[in-house]
């Protein structure tokens, strides 16, 4: 089979397909290799999610450390059961805190994990004891509305 | 009934019908192009030449429109955000909005016009001038030697063209709001970096650029081996190429679009 210029010109439009592709998946899509192996699974139920959504990152001291796998709601307990998948790079102590916040004022919705101190560690389908509810604004105001009213009561 | 009522009802059911037919033979068509594409993967520099005329000839052109609709998307998201105060995630309005729609879709346009017209004249053609009925005198089925190559190096540029648009668009939207206009280079970066999501977003936009490429090389192919042979019936084939594969193009989107995000973030 003899060489013309043309597979030169189509290899060369094939290999920069294939480069595009790459820039796409690596400098735009910032794909980090995420392998399901290197990952332990914990719960935590929470009173109230708020806007959390799946895929949402869990943070401990603003590095992420995993995500949001799955969310239900309980008809046990009448609360949202968060799945979590973290890095197994990171260990919790058992007594953990989580809570759900914002990031920046209208930011997307994440849990932060504060570290605590127990000796044992958090292993694969462990709970989360200890769980702070999302930031309701309604909530917020009703409760300020509400001290406030009580302060002009007692004068 | 007055006969010109019954006459036009009866021109609407001929329509109709008619259309339907072609749809059914239209379908039979892309069933027989598959099976009879064996053999020129296996003659895969059949394949290669026509990668040369509709993937590099394009590619001009792919890649100049991907800068400049970048470039465009830059300006007008800055513009926008600028009042919010948010001008650094500009990033992430380009990028997102390339990867998933633009990307995937102007480029389909754009291939549909510049690839599938060409591809219709040139099998029309062939049908018009007997070339077609001479190849099967020969014993070489025109389906396997003309038609399936230039299916299957539609198929495969499509991706790569949507993807090197993509490409641009976003080193367009980089040149004008960083270099020209001054935001921050890291926050452009790493906005896009923290929105665009592999899985959801750059996998998506390469099924459905690949969804797009199927349809536009399997509607510029049947409408030249189905036109008229003659030069009327080669270019009326030639705009109803273009026509309905935009039309299917942006029909297609939705469907994916819908299919693809719903129900994510």
């Amino acid at each position: 089979m003899q060489r013309t210029t043309m597979d030169l010109w189509v290899g060369l439009f094939v290999v920069m397909g294939i480069i595009a592709l790459m820039i796409l998946s690596l400098k735009v899509g910032n794909l980090n290799v995420y392998n399901p192996s290197q990952s332990y699974v914990i719960t935590g139920n929470f009173e109230n999610i708020g806007g959390l959504k799946v895929r949402a990152p869990v943070k401990s001291a603003g590095v992420v450390v995993g995500r949001v796998t799955n969310i239900q709601f309980s008809t046990e307990t009448y609360d949202a059961v968060v799945t979590m998948s973290m890095d197994a790079r990171f260990q919790f102590p058992k007594d953990t805190f989580a809570s759900i916040l914002t990031s920046g004022l209208l930011g997307e919705q994440y849990i932060g994990l504060a570290a605590g101190g127990d000796e044992a560690m958090l292993k694969a389908g462990d709970k989360i004891m200890k769980t702070n509810s999302a930031m309701v604004l309604e909530e917020l105001i009703g409760r300020f509305l509400f001290n406030k009213a009580a302060e002009d009561d007692s004068f | 009934m007055p006969k010109r009522i019954v006459s036009g009802i009866q021109s609407i059911g001929h329509r109709v019908i008619e259309s339907i037919w072609r749809l059914g033979l239209a379908s039979r068509f892309f069933i027989l192009v598959l099976l009879k594409s064996g053999t020129s993967l296996r003659r895969f520099n059949l394949v290669i030449r026509e990668l040369y005329f509709t993937g590099v000839l394009s590619l001009i052109i792919i890649v100049v429109s991907g800068l400049f609709v970048g470039m465009v998307l830059g300006l007008q998201g800055y513009e926008t955000l600028q009042k919010y105060g948010s001008e650094s995630a500009v990033g992430t309005l380009v990028a997102l909005s390339l990867v998933r729609e633009l990307g995937p879709v102007v480029a389909a346009l754009l291939f549909a016009s510049r690839a599938g017209s060409a591809i219709t004249a040139e099998i029309g053609l062939m049908k018009a001038t007997e070339q077609l009925a001479a190849m099967g005198m020969m014993a070489v089925d025109p389906i396997a030697r003309v038609v399936a190559p230039r299916f299957w190096a539609g198929v495969i540029s499509m991706p790569f063209l949507a993807a090197m648009f993509s490409v641009m668009g976003v080193f367009g939207g980089y040149l004008v709001t960083v270099v020209f206009i001054g935001v921050d280079e890291g926050s452009y970066w790493s906005q896009m970096q923290s929105a665009v999501d592999f899985r959801f977003d750059i996998l998506n936009g390469f099924i459905k650029s690949c969804f797009f490429g199927v349809a536009v090389t399997a509607i510029a192919v049947f409408e030249g081996y189905d036109a008229p042979p003659t030069a009327e019936g080669v270019s009326g084939a030639t705009t109803r190429t273009v026509v309905t594969s935009s039309l299917v193009i942006l029909g297609l989107d939705f469907i994916l679009t819908a299919f693809m995000f719903r129900g994510v973030s």
